[in-house]
């Protein structure tokens, strides 16, 4: 059974239909990529399956139950966590208020268990710990990247949603934040992200789909697809 | 303290508006204790006006008559507790009088949060629901402002038998007599403006530690700054609204009980408009949808009335409060503190 399936799910925005009929899988730990161009339904795919984004057509299960018509801040409750597309940082907030903020729906048992999750997200993102009374809004691109996806782990994600994670970064943060993604991936946490840079996130994921105007087009390993001329052309400006 | 009599007054104005500035150096430190006790009550009423404004951008006009239930919930306490309209205070003495004002507030506080939680479920969810344009959200304030002042002029004495609401203002029960406590200079303070600025403060400072410090105060500021991202934490967006209009409406109900110590005229259907208005001013001069903002707004309204009144006369007091509104927002249009809930911390 996989963790995460969409069967046949479409969204529309008033008459448009901005997913069509889409079936997707992600197995328990597997690192999935969406990629395609601007306007294929990546975003919307992702906001449908936060639940922030009500669905028109199809069905989203998670680890075997219909969650479509389940409320997004329950969705949250059940382990399905996003990071989203611009990185929602609460600019008002300090960078440690932030991360207080991704495990807002979790129970800590104890203040250990809530120690050792900030302690493993600090150890990823030293950065974030030296920086941890600043002020959100202030923090650069790449920190703030990093911020969105530390808070998506105070969570203790079943399935982490990552939409974008390199935009609008440098090429060296670029490397720093998919080295860290693959980590997050190994040490057991199933990820589905959404990419642009297909040459770094195809490298990188078992399987990945390929949207175009609201469909899959093509499926595949992301190692096969890396080495498929239409794929190249289309998404690495290869010729 | 008419024009006329006003001795050195300068007539800038055919006895219509005068200028002081002996009144205020004379007076000014009682002024000031006199401003600082209505502003610490605008401050706790403005705080209702921010936090809705901050997590629904809306203007709940109909606050100023949550404020006003919160009179009639704290009135009707007393009266449960065998209290009656008197012409002298009664005298029980300084412990029970304290536990007999707390349960009044109690009162007051769970009137006005019931009221405004009940006016969020009855008169705003509704609209969110259907996605209504802000503008409808606005005039349904207003409208449900009107709703609640009728229903205290008209249906709550029946409901009641008249004892409570109608076309009449009820008579004030009155538990403390005031007396001066502490004297200084020409200036005395009365134990009633103590009770006043202590309660107002602790309650203001419980507030922006709530805000501020724990997790649901967290989950207000998150919903304020970026609402979506707030859901994707697992904040539940309904259940935020329904806690800042709870908040906004305790603060509003124990407002309630503090101003009927100061200004003991009788409570009327009618009396929380200007004050709501003015708590309104107080959260926008102090940078509406932040919370410090508004406490801020209020305590500085509230003395640069008083400091008016003196200079100019009383009767232009609340000329004075919206003319140093529209001065503040030529200069800072976001107000002293500017806006945002979220930027609350310094």
């Amino acid at each position: 059974m996989p963790l995460l399936e969409l069967k046949d799910m479409s969204v529309a925005y008033g008459r448009i239909e901005a997913v069509r009929g889409i079936s997707i899988t992600v197995e328990e730990g597997e690192l999935v990529t969406l990629i395609g161009a601007n306007g294929a339904g990546k975003t919307t795919t992702m906001r449908a399956i936060s639940g922030i984004r009500p669905i028109s057509a199809g069905s989203i299960w998670f680890d075997g139950n219909d969650i479509s018509k389940m409320k997004a801040h329950e969705r949250v409750l059940h382990g399905v966590i996003q990071a989203p597309e611009g990185r929602g940082v609460f600019p008002g907030m300090t960078v440690l208020e932030n991360l207080e903020m991704g495990a807002y729906a979790r129970v800590f048992k104890t203040k250990a268990e809530h120690d050792a999750t900030l302690g493993r997200v600090f150890e990823l993102f030293p950065r974030l710990e030296e920086r941890k009374s600043q002020v959100g809004g202030t923090m650069s691109g790449g920190e703030q990247q990093m911020l969105a996806i530390g808070r998506a782990l105070m969570a203790r994600p079943r399935l982490l949603l990552l939409d974008e994670p390199s935009m609008g970064l440098a090429p060296m943060v670029i490397q720093q934040i998919f080295k860290i993604i693959t980590e997050i991936n190994d040490s057991g946490t199933t990820i589905l992200l959404v990419e642009q840079n297909a040459q770094q996130a195809l490298s990188r994921s078992d399987r990945a789909y390929i949207l175009e105007t609201g469909e899959v087009v093509t499926t595949g390993e992301g190692k096969a697809l890396l080495a498929d001329p239409a794929v190249k052309q289309a998404y690495l400006g290869v010729a | 303290m008419s024009v006329l009599a006003v001795a050195g007054g300068q007539l800038l104005a055919d006895s219509v508006i005068s200028f002081d500035l002996g009144a205020l150096a004379r007076n000014f430190w009682a002024l000031t204790i006199d401003g600082l006790t209505y502003g610490a009550i605008y401050a706790l009423v403005a705080v209702g006006y921010t936090l809705v404004y901050g997590v629904l951008r809306l203007i709940n006009f109909a606050h100023s008559e949550i404020f006003m239930l919160g009179m009639f919930g704290q009135y009707a306490t007393l009266m449960l507790l065998g209290f009656g309209p008197s012409g002298n205070a009664y005298s029980e003495g300084t412990m029970m009088t304290i536990v007999y004002l707390g349960i009044a507030m109690l009162g007051g506080m769970a009137v006005a949060g019931g009221a405004a939680v009940g006016l969020e479920r009855v008169a705003y969810r509704p609209l969110r629901k259907r996605g209504a344009p802000s503008l409808v959200f606005l005039i349904t304030a207003i409208g449900a402002s009107f709703v609640i002042q009728e229903f205290v002029h008209f249906v709550l004495p029946k409901l009641t038998g008249g004892t409570l609401g109608g076309v009449n203002a009820q008579q004030p029960i009155r538990l403390v007599q005031a007396s001066d406590v502490i004297s200084f200079a020409n200036t005395s303070i009365s134990n009633i403006e103590i009770v006043i600025v202590v309660s107002a403060l602790t309650l203001a400072f419980a507030a922006d530690v709530f805000i501020n410090r724990t997790k649901f105060g967290r989950g207000i500021r998150a919903v304020a700054q970026d609402p979506v991202t707030a859901t994707l934490m697992g904040v539940s967006r309904e259940r935020i609204i329904m806690l800042t209009f709870l908040i906004g409406g305790i603060l509003a109900g124990a407002a309630a009980l503090l101003y009927t110590l100061r200004v003991p005229s009788g409570i009327l259907y009618s009396g929380g408009f200007i004050l709501g208005i003015k708590a309104f001013c107080a959260a926008v001069l102090g940078g509406i949808g932040n919370l410090r903002g508004a406490l801020l707004g209020g305590l500085l309204l509230g003395v640069m009335e008083l400091y008016g009144q003196a200079l100019f006369g009383t009767e232009w007091r609340d000329v004075v409060a919206f003319v140093l509104l529209i001065l503040v927002l030529m200069f800072r249009p976001t107000g002293i503190l500017g806006e945002s809930l979220g930027r609350a911390r310094a």
